[in-house]
C-alpha cells in the first residue's frame, strides 16, 4: 500500500471549503421548507380536513415508498418534459424540490405523531380556561410536540445534510461534486474522498452538539 | 346565578342528562353524588361546553344561552364564567405552577405580564405553594399539583367552579390538603359544584347534597336530611352503599 499524499489533502481542504456553503444552503433550504411542508401536511392529517387529507396520505406514501434519486430525476429531468416552459430546470432547483419532499414526507409523520401524543386532558384545560383553539396550540399543544419531535428531526436534517451529496448526480458542484472532480484530476480517489468524508463528519457532529444542547433545555420541564 | 333548563345531552341513542331543571345560588356550595355512569361528570362539562348539551338553555351570571343557538363567542364567554378542576389536576406539562396559575390571565384576559403574575403569587400564597413558584408539574406531588389546578381555576374569577372528583386520583396521603383547600374556599363563599364520593366532606360543607341517577336528579336537600332521611328507595340503596365504604 502506497503512503497517504497528505500533502495533497491538506491542499485540498481550502479548496473544498469553497463549495460547503452550497451544501449547508442546500440543506439548509431544504430544511426549512420541508418544515414548513411537514407541518401544513401534519395540520391537515390531525383535523382529518377532507379531500386534503387523502391527497396528503397519497403524497406522503410516494415520497416514503421510492428513493430519493428517482425523485431527484423525476424533477431534473422529467419536470422539463412535462411542462414546456421550463425548457431546463438547473440542478440546484431540483435538488431543493426533491429533498423538499422527500423529506417533508416523512418529517410529517413524526409531527403528526407528536401533535397527537399531547395529553388530551391538557387541551381540556386550556380550552375550560377560555382559549381559542389557536392560543391551546401554540400556548400548549406545539412546545410539547416541538420536544418530542425534535430528536427525529434533528436526525432528518442530518441525513438531509448527507443526501444533498445526491445533487451531484445533477451536475451541481457541492463538495460531493467538487470532490469527484478533484479526485478524477489528480486519480488520489482515496485522499480525496477521505478529505470529504470528515468535513461531512464534522458538520453532523456539531449538529449533533447542538441537539443535545436543544434537547437539554427543553426537557427541563420534565425532569423531577 | 346559576339556572339550567331543561338541559339534555344525548351520546347517539343513549340520553345521559334528561332535561336537568337546577338553580343554584351566588355562594352556594352543591355536592353531587350518584352511582358511576349517571352523568354527573357530563352535567359539569356541559356548563363548561366541553360537551356540546343537546339541548335546553343555562344562565351563568348574566349571560342566558340556548344551547343551540350558542356563538362561539358565547361558548368562550361561558368557559371564561366556569372554571373547572380536572380528575387528573391536568396542569400544563410545559409550564411552571406561577405561568400555570397566569396562563388564563395573560392569554384569556390580556392582563399586563406583571399584573398576571402578581396576582397569581397571590394565588399560589393562598394555597399554600408559594415556595414550589417556579416548580414545574413532574417534580410535584399528586396533591400539590391539584391545589395547582384549584390555582388555575381561583385565577379565572369565574362565577363558579366545577370539581369533577378532585381528590379520587391523589394518594390517600395527599386528600386531607386538596379537601381543606376546597373548604377554605367554601368559607369565602366561592360558588362551587362538587362531584365527590367524599361523604365526610358532603356533610361537612356542602348546602345542598343533589342525588343523580339515570341522567334525572332523584333528590335533593341539605346534607343533614339527604344523609340521614332519604326519601328515594334508590337514594337510600345508594347511599348504603356508599356509606359502607366511606362513612359520614
Ligand atoms: N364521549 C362519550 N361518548 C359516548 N358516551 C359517553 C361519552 N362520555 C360519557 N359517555 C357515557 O355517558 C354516561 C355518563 O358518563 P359520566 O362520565 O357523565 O358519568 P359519571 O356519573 O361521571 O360516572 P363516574 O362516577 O364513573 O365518573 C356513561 O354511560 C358514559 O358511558
Ligand atoms: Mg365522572
Amino acid at each position: 500500500m502506497d503512503v497517504l499524499n497528505v500533502e495533497y489533502m491538506l491542499g485540498l481542504v481550502p479548496v473544498l471549503l469553497r463549495y460547503l456553503p452550497l451544501t449547508l444552503q442546500l440543506a439548509g433550504i431544504g430544511m426549512v421548507l420541508a418544515l414548513i411542508l411537514a407541518c401544513l401536511f401534519a395540520v391537515v392529517r390531525v383535523l382529518r380536513i377532507p379531500v386534503l387529507n387523502q391527497l396528503t396520505i397519497v403524497f406522503i406514501s410516494f415520497f416514503r415508498g421510492t428513493p430519493l434519486l428517482v425523485q431527484l430525476f423525476l424533477f431534473y429531468y422529467g419536470l422539463p418534459q412535462l411542462f414546456s416552459a421550463l425548457t431546463v430546470i438547473d440542478g440546484i432547483t431540483a435538488t431543493i424540490m426533491g429533498l423538499t419532499m422527500h423529506f417533508s414526507a416523512y418529517m410529517a409523520e413524526s409531527i403528526r405523531a407528536a401533535i397527537v401524543g399531547v395529553d388530551r386532558s391538557q387541551t381540556e384545560a386550556a380550552l375550560s380556561i377560555g382559549m381559542t383553539n389557536g392560543q391551546l396550540m401554540r400556548r400548549v399543544v406545539l412546545p410539547q410536540a416541538t420536544r418530542v419531535a425534535l430528536p427525529t428531526l434533528m436526525n432528518y436534517f442530518i441525513d438531509m445534510i448527507k443526501a444533498t451529496s445526491l445533487a451531484f448526480t445533477l451536475g451541481v458542484t457541492e463538495l460531493m461534486g467538487a470532490t469527484q472532480k478533484e479526485a478524477a484530476g489528480s486519480f488520489l480517489y482515496f485522499e480525496a474522498f477521505i478529505v470529504a468524508a470528515i468535513m461531512y463528519w464534522i458538520v453532523v457532529e456539531l449538529l449533533s452538539k447542538l441537539q443535545n444542547y436543544l434537547e437539554t433545555r427543553l426537557n427541563k420541564a420534565y425532569n423531577r | 346565578m346559576i339556572k339550567l333548563s331543561s338541559l339534555s345531552k344525548h351520546f347517539g341513542e343513549t340520553v345521559v342528562l334528561d332535561e336537568i331543571d337546577l338553580a343554584i345560588e351566588e355562594g352556594e356550595i352543591v355536592v353531587i353524588i350518584g352511582p358511576s355512569g349517571t352523568g354527573k361528570s357530563t352535567l359539569l362539562r356541559c356548563i363548561n361546553f366541553l360537551e356540546q348539551p343537546t339541548a335546553g338553555t343555562m344562565t351563568v351570571g348574566d349571560l342566558t344561552v340556548d344551547v343551540n343557538r350558542a356563538s362561539r363567542a358565547d361558548i368562550l364567554s361561558m368557559r371564561r364564567r366556569t372554571a373547572f378542576v380536572f380528575q387528573n389536576y391536568a396542569l400544563f406539562a410545559n409550564k411552571t405552577a406561577l405561568q400555570n396559575i397566569a396562563e388564563r390571565l395573560l392569554v384569556v384576559d390580556k392582563w399586563p405580564k406583571e399584573k398576571a403574575y402578581q396576582r397569581a403569587r397571590e394565588i399560589l400564597d393562598q394555597i399554600g405553594l408559594a415556595d414550589k413558584a417556579d416548580a414545574y408539574p413532574a417534580s410535584m406531588s399528586g396533591g400539590q399539583q391539584q391545589r395547582v389546578g384549584i390555582g388555575r381555576a381561583m385565577a379565572a374569577g369565574a362565577d363558579v367552579i366545577l370539581f369533577d372528583e378532585p381528590t379520587s386520583s391523589l394518594d390517600p396521603e395527599w386528600v386531607e390538603e386538596v379537601l381543606g383547600l376546597m373548604k377554605q374556599l367554601a368559607s369565602e363563599r366561592q360558588t362551587m359544584m362538587v362531584v365527590t364520593h367524599e361523604m365526610s366532606f358532603a356533610r361537612d360543607v356542602a348546602d345542598r347534597v343533589i342525588f343523580i341517577d339515570g341522567g334525572h336528579i332523584v333528590e335533593q336537600g341539605p346534607p343533614g336530611d339527604i344523609f340521614h332521611n332519604p326519601k328515594d328507595p334508590r337514594t337510600k340503596a345508594f347511599l348504603k352503599k356508599i356509606l359502607a365504604t366511606s362513612p359520614v
